[in-house]
């Protein structure tokens, strides 16, 4: 019996193929008409008249499992569907009406197509099963590309948020953003043992003044950071410790003593700039001394 | 069997590990270290760890031992050259040596060792006076 209706459902979509395709078109314009923008017409057809096809070459193989190898071209098809969809950024229910759109053409058709009752009744409810296992695999493809981009995201957020920039030679800084986690402080930590090595820095200053909060577990990662960077012979400054952090560190017990800790970047440079044996000098000295003169003169006066 | 050799240069001894460290060879290089500072009466001493890969707790303690032994004669110990891989697995040990010195490369630990010798050298004639 199942086998005998699959040759129906099939068979009566190639004979009337132009028919559906023409009344699924319809249906389809009226919900892609606020999608102008992300979809044209002559794209939709071609989508659509490729489906049908596969549609066809499936339902031909078999009619209640849409994993059999009859319908891969069908899944391929909807795979790559969905997934432009997904990146074109069109609504979860919009992709799927792409699929459920065809019921009704379809079922119009089979009911002129079918006149015994009994029959109608079951092909009908062939074609509900087939196509709502579509509909449903192409929520899934949908799901899985926006999981995709949603991981991509994170990752380049991690990376994005973690910069080793080069202050001055021999002098490495790292403006930390955000909460620090141990995925994180991992991250951080090979970059800037990577960026040690490539530059031959000696000082690395850790700027925490973008860490919202400093608990226990963020310090544990904070000095865990600096003793490796302290094994590879470069010495570490902690900076930006707003005034909260500085009561909470000492009200959690964590020792800081052991680490240069400075209130601004500011004063951790010069201190860098210092160790490293260099010193900054304002350029304007003979601004100075002619005030100086200036002064001197008015005294005399 | 194998030994990693130990180069007189000046005050300096001189060590480059250049093969991956096992246990034995570890507990010979200690032995073998000791006796050259008592030897040579070097003040300084110099490891190179640039082509060591892999380390484990028991390495890592050895490294440790090492610095600290020679300290005892009176020679400072600068570990250089540590691959990045190499210090976040000393410091997920637990093992951040805290007594060791350490360097990038060998001409800054060389400067390193010079500037705390002559450091030394000062605070003794101070002393003297």
């Amino acid at each position: 019996m199942a086998k005998m209706s699959a040759s129906r459902v099939a068979g009566i979509v190639r004979e009337h193929e132009d028919q559906i395709l023409l009344d699924w078109m319809n249906r389809q314009k009226e919900s892609i008409a606020t999608r102008r923008d992300l979809m044209n017409e002559p794209e939709l057809q071609r989508q659509s008249r490729e489906f049908l096809n596969a549609f066809v070459a499936g339902a031909n193989g078999s009619i209640d499992n849409i994993h059999a190898p009859a319908w891969r071209p069908a899944l391929e098809l909807l795979n790559r569907i969905s997934d432009s969809r997904a990146m074109q950024g069109f609504s979860p229910s919009e992709t799927a009406t792409f699929v459920l759109s065809m019921k009704q053409p379809l079922f119009t058709q089979l009911r002129k197509s079918v006149s015994d009752v009994d029959t109608l009744a079951e092909e009908i409810w062939t074609a509900t099963l087939i196509l709502d296992s579509l509909g449903l695999y192409t929520m899934e493809v949908f799901q899985k590309s926006r999981e995709g981009v949603i991981m991509r995201q994170q990752q380049e957020l991690l990376e994005l948020s973690t910069p080793v920039v080069t202050l001055w030679q021999g002098i490495l800084a790292l403006p930390l953003i955000g909460t620090l986690d141990s995925a994180r402080t991992q991250v951080v930590m090979e970059s800037l043992l990577q960026r040690i090595v490539e530059t031959g820095s000696l000082i690395a200053i850790l700027d925490i003044t973008g860490v919202p909060t400093v608990d226990t577990l963020v310090a544990q990662h904070l000095l865990k950071t600096i003793a490796a960077a302290r094994l590879m012979g470069a010495d570490c400054i902690i900076s930006g410790i707003r005034p909260q952090i500085a009561q909470t560190i000492v009200h959690l017990g964590v020792d800081l003593n052991t680490v240069t800790t400075k209130a601004t970047l500011a004063d951790a440079f010069a201190i860098a700039l210092r160790r490293t044996g260099r010193s900054v000098t304002a350029a304007r000295g003979e601004v100075r001394d002619a005030k100086a003169q200036g002064s001197a003169a008015g005294a005399e006066a | 069997m194998e030994r990693i050799p130990i180069l007189k240069m000046g005050t300096y001894l001189l060590v480059s590990i250049q093969v991956d460290m096992h246990d034995q060879l570890a507990m010979q290089l200690q032995d073998d270290l000791t006796t050259r500072i008592a030897a040579t009466g070097a003040r300084g001493v110099l490891i190179d760890i640039s082509a060591l890969e892999m380390v484990d707790s028991f390495i890592g303690r050895m490294l440790g031992n090492i610095a600290s032994m020679s300290r005892v004669p009176d020679a400072e110990t600068v570990v250089v050259g540590m691959r990045p891989a190499v210090a976040i697995t000393l410091v997920e040990l637990g093992l951040s040596l805290p007594r060791v010195r350490t360097a990038l490369d060998v001409e800054r630990g060389m400067e390193l060792l010079a500037s705390s010798i002559a450091a030394a050298e000062r605070d003794d004639d101070l002393a003297d006076r």
